[in-house]
């Protein structure tokens, strides 16, 4: 059951088209990532989603309500967190809490009950008292995610929840993100760690200059990556001329030299490995490394926001 | 219910972030009573202190008010929080209320600080207490949202105080408060008919004096209209450029 459908959303910033009429639909219990590059429209896309900018065209509708109508009631289903923290400065970490929650209309003891629950699931109950100012980068993202979740919102929306904090930190958001979706709260999140992607998410949409260039799960996304196969050979010598004899002896195959020793083959079908191995030693080198290398969501991006940006670019000039 | 949660939360919180914090508690005693001592001193006789007490009660409120807003508004818009306002479900006019709410309270409080001083000093029998509560009310409720237009209108805490200011003192100077319409000059007296201030200082007059000379019930009128005006255009301004 789709739980958000998004059609032909478009932001015109007077002539400047900063999302350009993306199609879209979130399952519930999905982890939606929106993956693309700075300026690519993932926070203008999250703040018409969310009420904060106005929808220039288009149409989306969270649980049935229509959102460009009926924001305040659609946000009643919603949990924001915004790609910098905008909690309350001279308030503490469970005033903040209390008084989110109190935004969506819950009772003072549920708040509270609900703030404290939240503080140890974030690691935050030695910082309850202090006030937010005086949190670090990594506990203010912290304790902006609980605020977005305090009111069990059906959705969570989140704009880079792991930008500019440490590795750690980061770990415990993607941790905390996972138990979460677990729990029942469908997650839509943009990005523009691959990884981060490829590791939290079931889906995603690839987005590029506005628009939405490749949408699938992430599943058949690495599979159509990880078809193609890949070897990669380390020797001990200089191989750079080796390239032009790989090419001769085995066209079929493509290459690409990574350093001085090191050389990829990439190939549809699988690469046998003896006649290259061969072709190693009739020139005198030692090879003493063959791996395999496993296409990871990277490839896929580079690969498709590379052709088919260029493409939509081509189609949008003739238009 | 969910509303009036929410309503009472942001009232609460405004006031122990903003109102109740030491530096603007003093602006909203100690200006009042600076404003009282000086044009106190300066009457000569007891008759005097009454006859400038609405005119200090007025500009009390005014300040406070109008101070008050760019703090609780603008200040929250810099630091990106009023946007989590604007993400939760509550009706807009609704939040605009209980961000303003406490700013009229903080003005009626202003207002009484001068009339606690001068009832040491002056008999104050003989006003009707009830008229002066509902000017001082209204005259909050208008002021308020002055403030408001101007800092929805601007992006800078300081932007807001120096507007304000551009606004307030030619108020204080065209309501007839210290000077009286009628001896403005002839030009400069429609100007007046165009302030709410006019009509709030003319109740507080006709209260505490009976030197007011506009119908109790068109100032009211007048006072309530300028006060939807202001409120209606400023979360017209919101819903434009804040949602943008
Ligand atoms: N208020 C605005 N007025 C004009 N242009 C805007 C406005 N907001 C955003 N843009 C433009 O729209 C485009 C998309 O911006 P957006 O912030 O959505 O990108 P993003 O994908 O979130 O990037 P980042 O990864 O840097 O956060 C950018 O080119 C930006 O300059
Ligand atoms: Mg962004």
């Amino acid at each position: 059951m789709n739980i958000l459908e998004v059609k032909n959303l478009t932001k015109r910033y007077g002539d400047f088209t900063a999302v350009a009429g993306i199609n879209f639909a979130v399952k519930k219990g999905d982890v939606f990532g929106f993956l693309g590059p700075n300026g690519a429209g993932k926070t203008t896309t999250i703040n018409m989603l969310t009420g904060l900018a106005k929808v220039t065209e288009g149409t989306v509708f969270l649980a049935g309500i229509d959102c460009v109508k009926h924001m305040k009631k659609a946000q009643e289903l919603m949990g924001i967190v915004p790609d910098e923290s905008n909690l309350y400065p001279e308030m503490n970490g469970l005033e903040n809490l209390d008084f989110c929650g109190a935004l969506y209309g819950m009772e003072k003891k549920e708040r509270n009950r609900k703030a404290w629950e939240l503080l140890e699931q974030v690691g935050l109950k030695e910082a309850a008292k202090k006030p937010f100012k005086a949190y670090s980068k990594g506990m203010k993202r912290r304790l902006t995610i609980a605020a977005g979740i305090i009111h069990n919102p059906d959705i969570l929306f989140l704009d880079e929840p792991t930008t500019g904090i440490d590795v750690e930190s980061a770990r415990h958001i993607r941790k905390l993100l996972i138990d979460l979706n677990k729990s029942g709260t469908t997650i839509f999140l943009t990005t523009h760690y691959i990884e981060e992607a490829e590791r939290l998410c079931n889906r995603i949409a690839f987005i590029v200059d506005g628009k939405i260039v490749k949408i699938d799960s992430t599943e058949k996304l690495l599979e159509t990556a990880q078809r193609e196969k890949i070897v990669q050979f380390s020797v001990d010598n200089c191989i750079l001329e080796l390239q032009g004899i790989l090419q001769q002896t085995f066209p079929e195959y493509k290459y690409k030299v990574i350093d001085e020793q090191t050389i990829r083959v990439y190939s549809a079908e699988a690469i046998d490995l003896i006649p290259i191995i061969e072709v190693f030693k009739d020139n005198s080198l030692t090879l003493y490394e063959a791996k395999v290398i496993k296409p990871s969501l990277e490839e896929v991006f580079v690969k498709i926001t590379g052709i088919e940006a260029k493409k939509m670019k081509n189609e949008g000039g003739k238009k | 219910m969910k509303s009036w949660i929410a309503f009472k939360s942001i009232l609460m919180k405004d006031m122990r972030n903003y109102y109740l914090k030491p530096p603007n508690i003093s602006w909203g005693i100690i200006f009042p009573f600076a404003w009282t001592l000086m044009f106190f001193l300066r009457s000569q006789t007891t008759m005097d202190i009454r006859s400038i007490l609405p005119g200090v009660m007025a500009m009390s409120i005014l300040f406070g008010t109008t101070s008050m807003l760019a703090v609780t508004i603008t200040f929250e818009r810099r630091s990106r929080s009023f946007e989590r306002l604007l993400l939760a479900p509550i009706d807009l006019n609704l939040l605009m209320l209980a961000k303003t709410t406490g700013a009229i309270l903080f003005g009626i409080i202003n207002a009484f600080v001068p009339v606690v001083f001068a009832s040491f000093i002056v008999d104050l029998t003989g006003i009707n207490w009830f008229v002066v509560f509902g000017s001082v009310f209204f005259i909050a409720v208008t002021s308020t949202f002055l403030g408001l237009l101007i800092a929805v209108t601007v992006s800078e805490v300081f932007e807001a105080q120096t507007f304000s200011n551009f606004f307030r003192f030619p108020m204080i100077f065209l309501c007839g408060l210290f000077i009286p319409v009628q001896k403005l000059p002839a030009i400069l007296q429609p100007l007046s008919y165009l302030i709410p201030l006019t009509y709030g200082a003319d109740i507080l007059k006709t209260a505490i004096n009976g030197e007011g000379h506009l119908l109790l019930g068109l100032s009211f009128f007048m006072l309530v209209m300028f006060s939807l005006m202001f409120f209606i255009i400023s979360t017209k301004n919101i819903k434009e450029k804040w949602i943008y």
